[in-house]
C-alpha cells in the first residue's frame, strides 16, 4: 500500500520531480517527466556520462533502452493503480538511428492492460517525433498469480 | 586465447565508466563483464532491486565486447535489435555479471547471445539475444 499512497500523493500535487526521485536509476541517467496533453512523456537531457560511442558521438544504446523501459514504468505507475512496482518480464528494442547528443523524448502506449500483465509499446525520438531513434515493446507483471498447481 | 587488449579499456567509455563496468574474463568469442551493485541504479526502491535499464546496458556493452573479442580488432558496431527476458530480479546487494557469446559473424552482421547472473552462470537472472551491424570504422577509446 505504501507505493499506492506515495503515487497518489505525487499525482495530487502533479509532482513529476517526486516521481523521478522515487526511482534512483531514472535520477542517475537524468530523466525528467511531465504531462504533455493527455500523455506522460519522459525527457532525457543530454549528459556526457550517457555517451556510449565517443567518436560519433552517440548515446549508449543501453541508456536509450533503459530510458524507454523507465518511460513505460512511469507510464504504468501514473496511469494504473498499482500496489507494487511493476516487474519487467521481457523487453525488445529496435534501434533505428544513433542517439545524438540532443534531448531525447519517450512515450509509452499500453496495448493491452490485463489484471496481471500489461503490454507496452514505447517510442523514443529526438528532434522529430516522426523519425524515432528506437522502438520497443515490453511485458510488465503488475500482480502475481495464485500459485499454479 | 589472448584477450583483446582493447577490452581492458571498455570501462573508459563515458557510460560504462559511470556504471563502473569491469572485464572479468574472455575466451575466443566470449566476454564476461561485471556491474558492481550500486544504490544509484536501483529501480525498485522498496525492495532495493537494480533497474532493468542498467542490466540492459550491461548486456549491450558485453555484446559489443564479445564482438570485439570475436573480431580480434577494434572495428566498431551498432546495435540493430536487442531482446531481453528478465527471468528473476537480481538479489539486493549483489554484483551482476553478463556472459556474452558472439556465436556468428557475417561480413555485415554479428549475432550475440548473453546470459546474466549474480553467483552462478547456470542460474541466470536474464537472457538476451542481439544483432549488430558491423562497421569498418575503428571504435575510438583514447
Amino acid at each position: 500500500m505504501q507505493l499506492f499512497n506515495t503515487i497518489n500523493e505525487l499525482k495530487s500535487r502533479h509532482d513529476y520531480v517526486g516521481l523521478v526521485e522515487l526511482i534512483p536509476y531514472a535520477k542517475s541517467i537524468g530523466v525528467e517527466t511531465s504531462m504533455i496533453g493527455e500523455h506522460i512523456v519522459s525527457t532525457l537531457n543530454f549528459k556526457q556520462s550517457n555517451i556510449g560511442n565517443p567518436a560519433l558521438p552517440a548515446l549508449h544504446g543501453g541508456v536509450v533502452a533503459g530510458f524507454m523501459e523507465n518511460a513505460a514504468l512511469f507510464h504504468l505507475l501514473w496511469e494504473v493503480e498499482l500496489s507494487r512496482i511493476p516487474k519487467i518480464i521481457d523487453f525488445s528494442i529496435d534501434y533505428l538511428r544513433p542517439g545524438q547528443t540532443l534531448t531525447t523524448y519517450s512515450q509509452c502506449d499500453i496495448i493491452r492492460l490485463g489484471k496481471r500483465v500489461a503490454l507496452c509499446n514505447i517510442k523514443a525520438w529526438q528532434d522529430d517525433p516522426d523519425k524515432p531513434i528506437a522502438l520497443a515493446r515490453g511485458h510488465f507483471l503488475l500482480a502475481n498469480n495464485d500459485p499454479i498447481k | 586465447m589472448k584477450i583483446n587488449p582493447f577490452l581492458k579499456q571498455i570501462s573508459r567509455t563515458p557510460h560504462a565508466n559511470q556504471l563502473n563496468l569491469q572485464l572479468v574474463s574472455a575466451e575466443t568469442t566470449t566476454v564476461t563483464l561485471k556491474m558492481p551493485y550500486s544504490d544509484d541504479i536501483i529501480g525498485d526502491p522498496y525492495n532495493k532491486i537494480i533497474h532493468s535499464g542498467a542490466i540492459t546496458t550491461l548486456i549491450d556493452t558485453a555484446c559489443g565486447a564479445a564482438i570485439f573479442q570475436a573480431q580480434n580488432n577494434t572495428q566498431s558496431m551498432a546495435t540493430l535489435d536487442l531482446r531481453v527476458d528478465y527471468l528473476s530480479p537480481a538479489a539486493a546487494g549483489k554484483d551482476i555479471q553478463a556472459y556474452a557469446d558472439c556465436y556468428k559473424l557475417t561480413s555485415t552482421i554479428a549475432f550475440v547471445r548473453t546470459t546474466v547472473f549474480t553467483d552462478d552462470v547456470n542460474t541466470p537472472i536474464a537472457t538476451a539475444t542481439a544483432t549488430f551491424m558491423r562497421s569498418n570504422k575503428s571504435f575510438p577509446i583514447n
